[in-house]
């Protein structure tokens, strides 16, 4: 039998079809134009794997595969294990100055990845300050490449390994202690088993994260090829799209193998906190605390050199020949065409991807926790939301190119626009929206729509007056969360601007390849500061919505 | 004409099936509880009732209309839920009005209509709280307020006392079926607790493995339940193995007992007699009296208000009895004590095992 749909139900069904369009056509669509073109000749004609064994055959290209497995190793395996210390550090000691060295580890989000590569070149480049630590070696290649990449990656693993590390119950340990265990067998005998599932999805994202960056190796690559930079080099340099796109889906393999093993791990991971546990609480150790808060104080240091040199630089007249302070490296227009509106495009982009993205997401992961019945369509939304997190920006954006390039497509019209920047923008950060919206909406008792149908009041009014006030502050982190990625993302848009639609960051890369390396600084600082500033504005509205909608939580 | 009346309702999952072929009415105003072990399908069963389950087959007739395929929001019900399901971010009046507003009532209106609501569940006054800043008990009068708010011909409720601790529980079991019969709404209650069961409904639907056992009045389930799960599951009873002799006649422990048996027995069927604990006579058991035993008194257990003893038999069978505080006074009843007691045969079901 089937229950009779009633308005509503006919609506969420209908919206449910509109979301999986929206995903279809900018997601599956163009992945799938790119799957395709890796098996077609320039003009079109089906070649089978000819594409594929022309990459098997080309020497410099299967060396770059190399390249970055190795540089992508490691880098992981020097992030995770500083931010595993970093990160034991602030939730497991009553080390001073936990909140401040929490801010300055989670710093580097807030700028765009090639950043550091740029602070780096000016500290160890030809006209580096501490050249000599180097000894001879060159900044330019995998060297400097793992350096930038640890800085970049380091506040994603350290977010990922403080939740984990968070989560404790005080029983194992006093269970542990009153068995008469000593301090290392409790670490690896509690501590560590219990954050295991944390360190194998920290060492996933990372890995990930490195050989899908495009901006660091870019900019301080110099002669040393990865993937990343050879589909930029394919596509942009050679107009070779077939190439481009094979490279494009080599580049897959990794963050797919990297996304299935993070889900394998996400299955078996069983909920260690029950409701009856009692939380950790860390006990003051002055050795210890004092040797991690030295290490902390060093890391923090690090990360403040990194991001205090760019700033610093991009007002020196002429490093280190004059080292005079300036404002006309500001002037972008003097280093790119494209001047101060590249920086303009990028806020209007961002407030767009924010906005609408946070907007398109809500909704469909409303739609995804809240239509009764539908399983189809609930579960292929589902499903669609899940791939972008294994998509690199790069592979995501050639496969823009060519679906919206291709004489005939109707929303050919977006091509070029801030618009198709801002909805591949969207797309490419939408799987952890989705989830971070559908983990606040799942804290909801499922019984509020039944109760709102037996008191004939529409879904859409209780979503109104009760889902949305109650999930508010989720939604702001999701806005904050797709704003800041907009504001630094590269490797997609570098592909999609057109002339009236450069953003800041293809900016930074397009004055740093001409030499204008202290306006790409400058630039990188500006966005910087913006995305800080939006942090700033997140919090009081954060402030403000939990006065406004959130008093109830007050007991 | 019934109110409600459920027919052959059925609803599986995949080959799970969670009610099967479940049959009541409920007549205006009357007050129906559906009582059973978790698991048995009583929720589900008042899932389908509200539409917000999909059932399998079977039909629901309320007020004459066929409502079986109804999507919830075209039904007329009143539902409160275990959880109650109260909007965290309303205060107590919103959440009682949230049903009146949509239904397009004047605000002054609303206002005495929601304060009228309050007093009736006893929770005058506390219009501009949270529901976090009430305890358990005032949340559930909030539940029910907003329920009842729109006026429903059918008020649901799903286990709506079991998150209460003991003592308001009993408090408000007696106020829910004191309100229930002054507005006269008819309603239905699910619930595990047998003792809420029997003290607040009319009649009781009681389920074991997703199909009614047996629907009747509470003292009818209690006398005489129709199969030993309803026998067990309401109230304590013991159950002793015995055999068919004769119409009127059964084997238990090498004795003969006297009682009504079923019919289209044949002799030597194997049967379960069962017996309440205060059925077990001690007083006034004479020479003449039917089914005399010997027993010893091999543990007694003080409860309070009565004793509950077990009773040795000859044949190795052990049966419990409860003793009022005056009997054993006035017996003499101690551990050790050999008595002769009566089971009158009026008291014992039989069930073909």
């Amino acid at each position: 039998m089937r229950t009779r749909l009633d308005t509503d139900a006919l609506l969420q069904r209908l919206a449910l079809l509109g979301v999986v369009a929206y995903l279809a056509v900018f997601l599956a669509l163009p992945l799938g134009t790119l799957f395709e073109k890796s098996f077609r000749d320039h003009n079109g004609a089906w070649v089978g794997l000819a594409n594929w064994l022309r990459y098997m055959e080309t020497p410099s290209l299967v060396a770059s595969l190399g390249n970055t497995i190795w540089v992508s190793l490691l880098a992981t395996a020097i992030v995770v294990p500083l931010a595993f210390v970093y990160a034991y550090a602030l939730t497991r000691t009553t080390m001073r100055f936990r909140g401040t060295f929490r801010a300055i580890g989670l710093l580097p989000i807030l700028a765009p990845s090639l950043l550091s590569a740029i602070s780096l070149i000016y500290l160890f480049g030809n006209q580096g300050l501490a050249r000599w630590v180097l000894m001879g070696n060159s900044v330019y290649g995998p060297i400097g490449i793992v350096i930038a990449q640890v800085f970049y990656c380091f506040p994603h693993a350290f977010l990922i390994l403080a939740t984990a590390l968070s989560i404790a119950d005080k029983r194992h340990y006093e269970a542990a202690e009153v068995l008469g265990a000593s301090n290392a067998r409790i670490f690896l005998t509690v501590t560590l088993p219990g954050v295991k599932y944390g360190l194998v999805s920290a060492f996933f994202v990372v890995f990930t994260m490195v050989a899908t960056d495009f901006g660091i190796p870019k900019v301080i690559g110099g002669r040393f090829n990865v993937l990343a930079t050879d589909i930029y080099k394919q596509v942009v340099g050679q107009q070779n799209f077939e190439m481009g796109a094979v490279v494009g889906m080599v580049l897959l393999l990794p963050a797919c193998l990297a996304f299935a093993a993070d889900r394998w791990v996400a299955r078996r991971q069983v909920a260690l906190l029950t409701a009856r546990a009692v939380p950790f609480t860390p006990q003051a150790n002055a050795m210890r605390d004092w040797l991690l808060f030295a290490f902390c104080g060093l890391i923090a240091l690090c990360i403040l050199t990194l991001l205090g040199i760019a700033a610093w630089a991009s007002f020196i007249q002429y490093w280190p020949w004059n080292m005079s302070l300036t404002w006309r490296h500001y002037l972008f227009s003097n280093a790119d065409a494209s001047g101060w509106s590249a920086y303009f495009n990028t806020l209007q982009m961002a407030a767009l991807v924010a906005t609408f993205g946070t907007f398109v997401i809500a909704f469909g992961a409303w739609l995804v926790e809240k239509t009764k019945g539908a399983e189809i369509l609930r579960g292929v939304v589902q499903f669609l939301a899940m791939i972008p997190l294994a998509v690199p920006g790069l592979v995501l954006g050639i496969a823009y190119i060519f679906f919206f390039n291709k004489p005939g497509n109707p929303l050919g019209f977006l091509y070029g626009t801030i618009g198709i920047l801002a909805l591949n923008t969207i797309t490419h950060f939408y799987t952890v929206a989705h989830l971070t919206a559908l983990q606040a909406l799942k804290q909801m008792d499922p019984e509020f729509e039944s109760v709102s149908a037996s008191l004939k009041v529409s879904v859409w009014r209780t979503a109104w007056k009760v889902t949305l006030p109650v999930v508010s502050p989720a939604m702001l982190d999701v806005w904050f969360y797709m704003f800041v990625n907009a504001m630094t993302t590269v490797s997609a848009v570098v592909f999609l601007y057109g002339p009236f639609s450069k953003l800041a960051s293809v900016s930074i890369i397009n004055m740093d390849e001409a030499g204008f390396t202290a306006s790409a600084a400058g630039m990188g600082i500006v966005i910087v500061l913006t995305s800080g500033f939006a942090k700033i504005l997140q919090s009081l509205l954060a402030a403000y919505l939990a006065k406004r909608t959130q008093a109830w939580r007050m007991r | 004409m019934a109110h409600l009346a459920v027919d052959k309702l059925s609803k599986s999952f995949g080959a799970f099936h969670a009610v099967r072929e479940a049959s009541f009415t409920v007549a205006q105003g009357e007050f129906v509880c559906l009582l059973g072990p978790s698991g048995c399908g009583k929720t589900t069963l008042l899932r389908m009732i509200a539409g917000l389950e999909t059932a399998t087959s079977g039909r629901i007739v309320q007020n004459g209309v066929d409502i079986t395929n109804f999507p919830p929001s075209k039904r007329d019900f009143g539902i409160v839920f275990q959880s109650y399901a109260l909007f965290p971010n309303l205060t107590v009046f919103d959440n009682v009005a949230y049903g009146l507003r949509s239904k397009g009532s004047m605000r002054t209106d609303t206002r005495a209509r929601v304060e009228e609501l309050l007093n009736l569940v006893g929770l005058p006054g506390e219009t501009k709280k949270y529901p976090a800043q009430l305890s358990g008990g005032q949340q559930q009068r909030v539940a029910l307020a907003r329920a009842l708010a729109i006026q429903p011909g059918l008020l649901l409720l799903d286990e709506p006392l079991s998150a209460l601790d003991a003592r308001v529980r009993q408090h408000l079991r007696h106020e829910i079926r004191s309100l229930q019969r002054r507005l006269g709404v008819t309603t239905i209650m699910v619930t595990h607790d047998q003792e809420e069961g029997l003290t607040m409904a009319d009649r009781i639907a009681v389920m074991n493995a997703g199909q009614i056992e047996q629907f009747a009045a509470p003292h009818e389930l209690y006398a005489r339940p129709a199969t030993p799960f309803v026998a067990d599951f309401v109230g304590t009873t013991n159950f002793m193995p015995a055999t068919f002799v004769a119409p009127g006649k059964v084997a238990a422990g090498g004795r003969e007992l006297a009682a009504d048996t079923p019919g289209g027995l044949s002799a030597g069927a194997k049967l379960r007699i069962c017996v309440r604990p205060e059925d077990i006579l001690v007083r006034n058991v004479t020479e003449g009296a039917a089914n005399r035993i010997e027993v010893s008194v091999d543990e007694l257990i003080f409860m309070g208000a009565f004793s509950r003893a077990k009773l040795g038999v000859a044949g190795g069978v052990a049966l419990q009895a409860d003793f009022s505080a005056n009997l054993l006074r006035d017996v003499g009843v101690r551990e050790g004590s050999r008595l002769t007691v009566a089971l009158p045969p009026d008291r014992l079901r039989v069930f073909a095992d």
